[in-house]
């Protein structure tokens, strides 16, 4: 599905991403865990388009989408999440789902019948909504919701792109234990049935949720495997217990 | 999406403004003031120019300074075939469409590669570069400009030369505009464009080009500014590179603002306020634009969201 190859990017001195080599199956969850600053966010920017690789090569159902633009990866079936949560804030949750909606609809060239009155578009942006559990905030302002719904919104609209591949830039982050187990149940649906690239920190989400995990650490990927293998790795576990808390 | 709706104060305001205009000339009439009639013709051409930049301005976040450009545009196109005595209106609307259409296009494909103040900057450029352009047009008047000697001619049951004709065509056409732009906001288009003035790197990340959308856009705003140019050479009967100079794409900018920004009917509010203010305050006092410019600095504090803003905020908290 995805085949990350060779992957550089360097800012400034730093090497953020060091020769990543990496893949994810059809339907598989691949997670990757690592320190903060490893470079895991550089990374998903470079598969979706946002920063531009200094080296290697990213394809997509056997695709080079290495220079594609975001929005064309995105009409391509690749789905990304933000850290930061990075949604339209003065437009209603359900006005920004339907966003997501719309840009998976084909061309939004369509100058005539107004949006409120698209039953599908409608429906699916509800639908979107109702798998987080936001269904009820539907038309509260965006920039005016709490900071766990506004996790949620980027994970419905996320969703409602209905990608082939999620990119999931730490989901959970800022979420508190209820709102996270929550999404990891969310998560544990789908899971199976998507291609999901996923980034947490969170240690009990990634070891129920994943199939394969990577870790990454200053940019090089120190670790690939199983669970079991990783759980295992004395590596993981030196470069886990010497770098975070 | 309720930003745009007006709320019932609102509502009620401007129902009441769209009648108000649409009895105008009855009124002018029975008072003999036919003058106010001029007065309302203008405020609902520089209306229609108003509506159409609020689409970049206020639902898009392109703050262009060379909208006036397209007004020129279009007064240029009735202009320049009437002085080779082609009076067809018709003629004189194609033209300035695809004249504004295509000025439109090619010079927003290039100012929209750029973004803040460098895109104020270059719009307000290529708009100079037209006022230039017609100022050095000595076979067109140059600077001292054209006087159109006789109006477009839509066939015989259409008269513009009759003051009270004009004006209902003008109001025909405002309510076109209004309509349009109404269903286009609502539409999915205005819905990407809106989204794409909050948050660009998102919306390119559902998988919108933003870039091609905005452009569309221009494109859709500068035809629909070089419409309104048509029945402004029409009504002023004499037109001058003057009319797409830097100051009055400003003057423009003021009405939208004025009006309150990416509202549906602001920038007709704004429009009139702008254009009565500078009638009865120049007739008061030369200085008149010191006042004016206070009132616009005490609409923009205070109003917040301009008379838009005044009529919905007691309702908002
Ligand atoms: N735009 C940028 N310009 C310069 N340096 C950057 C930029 N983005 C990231 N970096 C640097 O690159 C390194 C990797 O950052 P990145 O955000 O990818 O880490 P991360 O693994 O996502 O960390 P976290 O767990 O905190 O989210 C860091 O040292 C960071 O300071
Ligand atoms: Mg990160």
């Amino acid at each position: 599905m995805l085949e990350i190859i060779n992957l550089e990017k360097q800012f400034g001195g730093i090497k953020a991403v060091d020769n990543v080599n990496l893949a994810v199956e059809q339907n598989e969850i691949h997670a990757i865990i690592g320190p903060n600053g490893a470079g895991k966010t550089t990374l998903i920017s470079q598969v979706a388009g946002e920063l531009r690789p200094d080296g290697g090569q990213i394809r997509f159902r056997n695709e080079d989408v290495t220079f594609l633009r975001p929005a064309q990866r995105a009409r391509r079936g690749l789905a990304r999440s933000f850290q930061i949560t990075s949604v339209m804030l003065p437009m209603t949750l359900l006005e920004n789902v339907c966003m997501a909606v719309q840009g998976r609809m084909g061309h939004s060239f369509r100058f005539w019948q107004p949006t409120s009155r698209d039953t599908v578009l409608m429906e699916s942006a509800m639908q979107a909504l109702r798998t987080v559990g936001l269904e009820d905030r539907a038309e509260n302002i965006a920039g005016e919701v709490s900071h766990g719904e506004h996790r949620q919104l980027e994970i419905a609209m996320a969703l409602a792109m209905e990608p082939l591949l999620l990119l999931l830039d730490e989901p959970t982050a800022g979420m508190g234990p209820e709102e996270s187990a929550e999404l990891v149940s969310i998560l544990q649906q789908i899971k199976g049935e998507k291609s999901i690239l996923l980034i947490e920190h969170d240690m009990d989400a990634v070891f129920s949720l994943a199939d394969t995990i990577s870790v990454l650490v200053y940019g090089q990927i120190i670790a690939s495997g199983t669970k079991d293998e990783i759980r295992a790795n004395s590596e993981v576990q030196l470069a886990y217990l010497g770098e975070t808390a | 999406m309720k930003d745009y709706l007006p709320s019932t104060l609102s509502g009620i305001a401007y129902t009441g403004v769209i009648i108000l205009l649409a009895v105008m000339p009855v009124i002018t009439s029975a008072l003999g003031q036919g003058f106010y009639l001029d007065i309302f013709s203008r405020i609902m051409i520089l209306s229609i120019a108003a509506l159409s930049l609020n689409l970049l301005i206020g639902y898009g976040g392109m703050i262009s300074l060379g909208h006036a450009a397209f007004l020129g545009i279009g007064a240029y196109c009735v202009g320049i075939p009437v002085y080779y005595e082609i009076y067809n209106g018709w003629i004189h609307l194609g033209l300035a469409i695809v004249a504004s259409g295509i000025f439109a296009l090619v010079t927003g494909a290039i100012s929209l590669r750029t973004k803040g103040v460098y895109f104020i900057m270059i719009t307000l450029a290529f708009a100079q570069m037209v006022y230039f352009t017609f100022v050095s047009l000595e076979e067109y008047g140059g600077d001292d400009g054209l006087v159109i000697v006789l109006r477009s001619e839509f066939g015989n049951w259409l008269d513009l030369e009759s003051a009270v004709v004009l004006y209902y065509v003008i109001f025909f056409v405002l309510l076109l505009t209004l309509f349009f732009i109404n269903k286009l906001v609502k539409a999915r288009f205005g819905r990407v464009i809106v989204g794409s003035k909050y948050n660009e790197r998102r919306m390119q990340s559902l998988g919108f080009d933003t870039y091609r959308y905005r452009l569309v856009c221009y494109v859709i705003s500068g035809i629909l500014c070089g419409i309104a140019g048509v029945f402004l050479g029409n009504f002023t009967s004499f037109i001058s590179p003057e009319m797409m100079g830097w100051t009055r794409s400003g003057e423009l900018i003021f009405m939208v603002v004025f009006g309150g920004t990416g509202t549906l009917f602001g920038p007709i509010m704004g429009a009139g306020i702008f254009i009565l203010l500078e009638e009865w305050l120049s007739a008061i006092t030369i200085y008149w634009q010191l006042i004016f410019g206070a009132i616009l600095i005490a609409v923009v504090l205070f109003g917040r969201g301009g008379i838009h803003g005044l009529l919905t905020r007691s309702k908002r908290r």
